[in-house]
Parts: structure tokens; C-alpha cells; sequence
């Protein structure tokens, strides 16, 4: 009776016993990611799950990520088949209005200048040491664009999801922090005053509704690899712009992302287990993601200014800053330091064109690096 | 193929594929917006009555 007693008892305190320093540590970096979530306002909705399955997936003996764990199910099931960055991304398309950026079309080069920082931190994570397939997932946290990154991840370098979509999402919510010295280093007291001008006319509704048919043939088919991304973005963008299928829309917006972004999220987080998690190797892939979107600030707007040469002064080189992925955040970014040196000067529309540009170019990006990867028979 | 033919081949034609595949998008919306020019209810209202 007594040794039953004993061996429950045992049972009971097992799992402190076997908590390790490095389970200790996870469990500080989510209760952090929550403090940042609910005290902070940084990106809630994500950094929530993501820390309380950093805080889950460290209990011992929980098993959560062992096979047929909870958190493998949702893992395998929407992770590994790609599922939901896909999911999301028809979310994405029902809510982004491509308006701004069809009023004024050439702003689009701007989405493909803020995606070449995924390039150059390819080559860098290269000349560090890492894995051809590693760096080309260290480099798309260039792109700016959690479910993006989470996609080319899980297919080349799952061993580095958490890493990667932590600093993804973590450096898109710091996108106000980062991106304004950089502007300011970059551009003239003169440059960021010019006032752009605002189109006249508006876009008709049918171009609106064949803007995502036309992208999506023309795109899938110079890169077959980013159909999945491209198609899904386009697909939500179209129901959203032809009207017809408003409960679809309504639901894309609402309940699949919401649904979707819990889970995702926890499956970030169930990947940041201690032992997998803590390496010098994650530290390495936070520092380059930091310098990824540096990179693609800086050229993002040297391509704005070299527009801005070309139109003769027609177009302010800050709004290069929104042709990243981060949306709507860079292009507020971008609206408030113009109005810093011009009180009258309102770039939001012409951000918020460059910054859906962004969002198509980022796609775009990792499209043609996956099928340039295929072409080449790597992974 | 070795890291550094690999990186900067990824490189190039990433960047440059990028670029050149938005420059073609841009081409298309203009083509677009010609045949498909926005017009406010009022002119279309006027077209209908004559």
C-alpha cells in the first residue's frame, strides 16, 4: 500500500523532475512572446498561441509533439502538407483591395525591389556556413510574409521553423522600429518631401475582378512552384472583388483565418521545444532574418529613388520602404515619416499600392525560388 | 554545383525574374486599363439613356 502510495506520489512530481534548464528558458521565451502579444499589442493574434505552445510544448511528459501528441496532429495535418499558410492565404487575398496599386500600376516594381533582401541574405547565410536548402529558408524571412515563410520552410528546412517564423513574425511587428532609420539614411531632407499626385480617375470594377484572374495565370505560369500561394491569394482576392460570394469572403476573412492563425500559431510554437530549439544555429537565423528586412528596406527604397530620377521627381523614394510584405504596417510606416518633414504631404495611397505590390512580389519571389530550385533538382 | 555558383545563380535569376515579371504585370494592367476605363454611374447612365 505504502510503495503504491509512493510510486503515484512519484508519478506526480515527475515532471518537475525532468524539467531541463533549456525547457526552463522556452518557457521564459513564451511567457515573453505572450507579455509582447497582450501588453504590447505586437501582432496578438500570432505571438499569443505562439507562446503558449513554446509554454506547452516544454512541460515534460506531456508529449504533445511525440507521435500522436495533440499538437503533432494539428502539426503534420496543416504544417507539413502546407495546408495552412495556404489557408491564410485566401483570408489575405479577401482582405487586401488592390485598388491603390491599380490606379497607379508602376509602383509594383516597388514589391519587387523590397523582395531583394531575401536574395542577398541567401548568399550571406551561404558564406555562413548553413545548408544550401537552410539559407534559401533563412532568406525568406526577407520576404516579410509569415505564412510565405512557413510554406518554403516546411518543405526545404522544417528543422527551422520555429526560428524562422519567430523572427518573421516577430520582425514584421518591429517593421515601425526598423524601417525609419534606414529611410532616413537613405534619402535626402528634399527627397522626403515630394508630394505625389493623386490619379483622377478610379479603377472600373471589371478590372478589379480580372486583376487576380490575369496575375494568377500569368504568374503560376512563368512559375508553376508558387501556384498554391499565388492561386489561394487570388482566389480570395476574386471573391472578394466579383461580390457574388459574399458568405465565402465573409468567411475567408473570418472564421477560416481565425481558425487557421490559432493553429498555426500553436504549431509554431510546439516547435520551439528546448532541446531543438536552443542552438547557436537559431540565434544566427534571428540575426539574419533582422538583416533580410534591413536589406530589403534599403532596397526598396534606393529602387524608389532611382523611380524617383527617372519621373523627374514625380515619386517620393520612401514609399520604396512599403514595398515589402508587412501589410498595413509599412505603408503607415511610410505615412508618418513623410508627414514628419511635410505636415501636408499624404503618402498613404501610394504606400498602401506599393505595399500590396509587396505583398504580390514576396509571392512572387518565393514562386520563382522554388521553381528555380526544382529546376535545378534541389529539394 | 557548388555554394557560392549555386547562391549567386539563385541570386540573378531570383532578383531578376522578380523584377521582370512585375515590369511584365505593370504592362498588362495598362493594357488593361485601356480596355477597361472606369466610368462614373453618371456617364454610364447617359450612354444608357441615348
Amino acid at each position: 500500500m505504502i510503495s503504491a502510495l509512493q510510486s503515484g506520489l512519484t508519478s506526480l512530481i515527475m515532471g518537475f523532475s525532468l524539467l531541463t534548464i533549456q525547457n526552463i528558458i522556452m518557457m521564459a521565451v513564451g511567457c515573453a512572446l505572450l507579455y509582447l502579444g497582450i501588453k504590447k499589442d505586437y501582432e496578438p493574434l500570432l505571438l499569443v498561441p505562439i507562446g503558449f505552445g513554446a509554454l506547452l510544448v516544454n512541460i515534460p511528459m506531456a508529449s504533445l509533439m511525440e507521435p500522436d501528441g495533440l499538437l503533432r496532429h494539428f502539426y503534420d495535418a496543416g504544417v507539413m502538407t502546407e495546408i495552412f499558410p495556404c489557408l491564410i492565404f485566401i483570408g489575405i487575398g479577401a482582405m487586401t483591395d488592390f485598388g491603390p496599386l491599380l490606379q497607379n500600376p508602376k509602383i509594383l516594381l516597388l514589391g519587387a525591389a523590397g523582395q531583394f533582401g531575401i536574395f542577398l541574405t541567401l548568399l550571406l547565410a551561404l558564406f555562413l556556413g548553413f545548408s544550401k536548402l537552410d539559407a534559401v529558408a533563412v532568406g525568406i524571412i526577407g520576404a516579410c510574409d509569415g505564412p510565405t515563410s512557413i510554406y518554403v520552410t516546411s518543405k526545404y528546412a522544417p528543422h527551422l521553423l520555429g526560428a524562422v517564423s519567430v523572427a518573421a513574425y516577430s520582425y514584421m511587428s518591429l517593421v515601425p522600429l526598423i524601417q525609419p532609420p534606414i529611410m532616413r539614411v537613405l534619402t535626402s531632407d528634399r527627397e522626403r518631401r515630394i508630394r505625389m499626385e493623386y490619379p483622377k480617375k478610379s479603377v472600373s470594377p471589371t478590372l478589379k475582378i480580372l486583376f487576380p484572374i490575369v496575375v494568377t495565370i500569368v504568374t503560376c505560369l512563368i512559375a508553376p512552384m508558387g501556384t498554391p500561394l499565388m492561386g489561394m491569394i487570388m482566389l480570395g482576392n476574386l471573391m472578394r472583388e466579383s461580390g457574388v460570394v459574399s458568405r465565402l469572403t465573409k468567411a475567408s476573412e473570418n472564421e477560416i483565418t481565425n481558425i487557421v492563425t490559432l493553429l498555426l500559431g500553436l504549431c509554431i510554437g510546439a516547435t520551439m521545444e528546448g532541446s531543438a530549439f536552443l542552438k547557436t544555429q537559431t540565434l544566427l537565423v534571428l540575426g539574419l532574418g533582422f538583416i533580410a528586412i534591413c536589406l530589403d528596406t534599403a532596397t526598396g527604397v534606393l529602387f524608389g529613388k532611382l523611380m524617383c530620377f527617372l519621373t523627374k521627381g514625380k515619386i517620393n523614394p520612401l514609399i520604396g520602404a512599403a514595398g515589402i510584405s508587412a501589410y498595413p504596417m509599412a505603408a503607415r510606416v511610410v505615412q508618418n515619416e513623410g508627414r514628419k518633414y511635410d505636415e501636408k504631404n499624404w503618402l498613404l495611397m501610394h504606400a498602401v499600392g506599393a505595399n500590396t505590390g509587396g505583398q504580390i512580389g514576396s509571392v512572387m519571389a518565393a514562386a520563382i525560388m522554388l521553381s528555380v530550385l526544382k529546376g535545378m533538382g534541389i529539394g | 554545383m557548388d555554394t557560392f555558383t549555386f547562391g549567386l545563380t539563385l541570386t540573378i535569376i531570383g532578383m531578376g525574374t522578380t523584377l521582370l515579371s512585375l515590369w511584365f504585370l505593370v504592362l498588362i494592367i495598362n493594357l488593361m486599363k485601356r480596355f477597361f476605363p472606369y466610368r462614373d454611374s453618371n456617364e454610364e447612365r447617359k450612354e444608357a439613356e441615348s
